[in-house]
Order: structure tokens, then C-alpha cells, then sequence
């Protein structure tokens, strides 16, 4: 919307005041899933941050030079096929970054390997690839909202994580336990967050 | 045809198995949309068609799937079903599929449509795969639906609808809106509200009805 915006702005908003999770509530499913301990909780915020950036580059390009009309190679509308292709690219990048690393890096692999599979599903990632080009950003910018995107998503499971890991020795109402005390701490969390609004905004 | 194994099946999507609160299936656009009750019923609406979609498919084509490439498969049928109703949402239903866009995208990686279609449709007959998917469709969105009242209703005191009709429904007497000053607390239509009022109602839904784990 606003090609004005600095990219390094934009990467800060991501995190702080358009918190990927905490605000448009993506990535909730493997986040509930994996923010009991600290430990894992690194290993896939990691994972994600990872992924997360270098998709929003690979299909800002695909974006750009095949599916835009306005800019493409062809010339010809093919927006509606964004989401098959976006998912695609990120299924494709996984396994690929999965074998990779499995190849060169066996304690990299120890320690990501189990989080890859799951992050396919991690609509935090396609959902960065949605936004980017909803707000029309323009390359540098997209490339800053990638990398804030899953820095912002790496920040709130490693907080909530934190927190859950003291929780364990609170005495907590049985039906509460789990995922509806997750809900109402990452509610306060949401609430901490808020006071960052106005620092910088994304439309 | 409403066998007792259908209501079974029916039953277990929509309350004792329901994927949001027991399975915490698609929590992302269950948090997202539900600050207008009109935008959950429309995802919900969606969902339902997907999800149907999706499951009698995969179930129509177990037997043809590539067992070790399926989860490839899925996605791409499921991906199908998202792109028909992002199209069809802009073509008849412009306003809301502005605010939505992004989230019926996203249906794509619900994880309630992969799961039915890996848990259930992948091994199912085309029957039981259809009423496993409506059974949790509607639940899905019953408790959107709920979710949306309570944040609507008490974060700006009315229910607006801008797409199914063009009316606003006031739910509290004028003079109590008059006292409040027309201030209403807009924390839960805010994004903290969206965590606190699910989290609220699990608790409230698992505590009435006990621990199903055998069910």
C-alpha cells in the first residue's frame, strides 16, 4: 500500500506492533503444540524464522514475474493460482532445506530436523506470503517483512514458553489446563503488545 | 439413511470431538475472524464447503493415491476448494472478502481440513468421509459463531451486518447504551480479546463436559 514505508520499519512493526501471532493470530496450531518447554521452543522459532524469510523472497519473485499481470513475463493474470503456488514453493522448500541439512549438518538436522515437517503447515508462513502481496510490498520491503514476520513469531513461542514452563507449578483448574490457560496467558501477552501500537503501524 | 452410526459420527465433530476445543484444530482463523459474528458465519460457511469437499474427494481417490505423496495430493485438493471459494466470495460477497481475504487463504493450512482428510478420509468410504467432514465443519463453526457473539456483542453492543443484509441489530436498550456512553469495552474485539474469550470458552465447555477421552 505504502511503497514510502522503510523496509527496516516495516521488519520492526512485523515483530512489535503487527505481531504475526500475537495480532493476526498465525501459526497458532504448532505453537500450542510446541511452546511447553524452552528448548523446543527455540529449535522451532528457529526453524520457522528461517523459513519464513527466504519463502517471502522466493515467491515475492514467483509473484512478481509470473502471476502479476501488471509485471509478469507473460502478461497474463494468473493471481488466482497464488495460493496453490505459494504452498507448493513452501512444501518444496522444506523438504529441500530438510535434506540439506540432514546431508551437512547432522547436529543442525538433531536439533531442527523433527520441527521441519510440521512447519509446512505453519499457515504463519503462507500467511506472510499472502500478506506481502495484499500490501503490495516491493522487494526489499517484502524481504523485511519475511525475516520480521518470523523473528516476531520466534519472540512470542519463546516468551509464551517461558512462561509455561513456570506454569507447571501453578495449580491451575483441571479443564484449564493446557490449552485454555495457553489462550489466556498469550491473551495478556496480546495486551502487553498492544502498548507498542502506534510506535509504527503497517495498513 | 440416518443411522445410528451417522448421528455418532455427526455428533463427534460437532461436540464431543469438536476440532477447535478438543482437538485444537484450526485455532488461527477460528481467533481471526471472529470479531463480526457475520465475517464467522461466512468462514464458517466456507470452512464447511472445503472440508466436504476435500474429504469426499480424497475419499473418492484413496485407493488411486500414492500412499508415500499423499500429503501432496491433499494439499493440492484442498488448495482447489480454497481458490473456488476465494472466488467466489469476491464475486458476490466484495466487502467481506476484503476484510477475509487473507484468512480464507489460509483455510488451505487449517490444519482441521488436513486432519479429517489425513485421520479419516484417506482410510473412509465416501459416505462416512462426507458426514465426518459436515460433523466437524459445523463444529468448527458453531464455535466461531459463539465466539463472535460474545465479542461483538459485548466489545461494541450490536451486530452489524454488511453482506447478508444491511442492518445492525442494537442488543442492549437504548438507555443502557446512553449510560455507558456508547463506550463499549473494545478490548475484545482487539486481538487480546480473540485469546481470552476462546480460552474462557474451552474451559467453560470442557469443564461442563468432563474429560471425553474415551469417547
Amino acid at each position: 500500500m505504502a511503497p514510502q514505508i522503510h523496509w527496516l520499519l516495516v521488519l520492526f512493526a512485523a515483530i512489535f506492533t503487527n505481531n504475526i501471532l500475537l495480532a493476526y493470530f498465525l501459526g497458532m496450531c504448532s505453537f500450542l503444540a510446541v511452546s511447553k518447554t524452552l528448548k523446543t521452543a527455540y529449535g522451532l522459532g528457529l526453524a520457522v524464522t528461517f523459513v519464513t524469510t527466504s519463502t517471502a523472497i522466493i515467491n515475492f519473485g514467483i509473484y512478481r514475474f509470473f502471476l502479476d499481470p501488471a509485471t509478469s513475463l507473460f502478461g497474463v493474470d494468473l493471481t488466482f493460482l497464488q495460493y496453490i503456488i505459494f504452498i507448493a514453493v513452501i512444501a518444496a522448500f522444506v523438504q529441500l532445506v530438510e535434506m540439506v541439512i540432514d546431508k551437512y549438518s547432522p547436529t543442525l538436522y538433531m536439533a531442527l530436523g523433527i520441527f521441519l515437517p510440521l512447519i509446512t503447515v505453519n499457515c504463519a508462513i503462507l500467511g506472510t506470503s499472502v500478506f506481502m502481496v495484499i500490501r503490495n510490498y516491493t522487494f526489499i520491503q517484502a524481504a523485511g517483512y519475511g525475516l520480521g514476520s518470523g523473528l516476531g513469531w520466534f519472540l512470542a513461542i519463546v516468551l509464551i514458553a517461558g512462561i509455561r514452563q513456570q506454569l507447571r507449578f501453578a495449580n491451575i483448574p483441571g479443564p484449564l489446563k493446557g490449552v485454555g490457560i495457553t489462550m489466556i496467558i498469550t491473551g495478556l501477552m496480546a495486551m502487553a503488545f498492544l502498548g507498542f501500537a502506534g510506535v509504527a503501524n503497517l495498513g | 439413511m440416518m443411522s445410528s452410526q451417522a448421528k455418532k459420527l455427526l455428533e463427534k465433530g460437532t461436540v464431543s470431538d469438536n476440532p477447535i476445543v478438543y482437538q485444537i484444530l484450526g485455532i488461527c482463523s477460528a481467533l481471526a475472524v471472529t470479531n463480526r459474528v457475520e465475517n464467522s458465519f461466512l468462514m464458517g460457511l466456507a470452512l464447511i464447503f472445503v472440508l466436504s469437499g476435500s474429504s469426499g474427494l480424497v475419499s473418492l481417490l484413496r485407493n488411486i493415491i500414492p500412499k508415500r505423496t499423499r500429503m501432496i495430493f491433499e494439499v493440492l485438493i484442498i488448495a482447489t476448494f480454497v481458490i473456488i471459494v476465494d472466488l467466489v466470495l469476491k464475486a458476490y460477497a466484495w466487502e467481506a472478502a476484503k476484510v477475509m481475504g487473507a484468512y480464507v487463504a489460509l483455510i488451505i493450512t487449517n490444519c482441521i481440513v488436513m486432519g479429517r482428510a489425513e485421520a479419516f478420509a484417506i482410510a473412509n468410504p465416501l459416505g462416512k468421509s462426507l458426514l465426518d467432514a459436515l460433523g466437524n465443519g459445523i463444529g468448527y463453526a458453531w464455535v466461531l459463531i459463539a465466539v463472535a457473539l460474545v465479542r461483538e456483542v459485548v466489545g461494541t453492543g450490536k451486530i452489524v451486518f454488511t453482506t447478508l443484509a444491511q442492518t445492525e441489530i442494537a442488543i442492549f436498550p437504548a438507555a443502557v447504551v446512553k449510560a455507558m456512553d456508547g463506550q463499549f469495552p473494545l478490548l475484545l474485539i482487539l486481538p487480546p480479546g480473540a485469546f481470552l474469550v476462546l480460552g474462557l470458552l474451552i474451559w467453560v465447555l470442557k469443564a461442563t463436559q468432563g474429560p471425553t477421552e474415551e469417547a
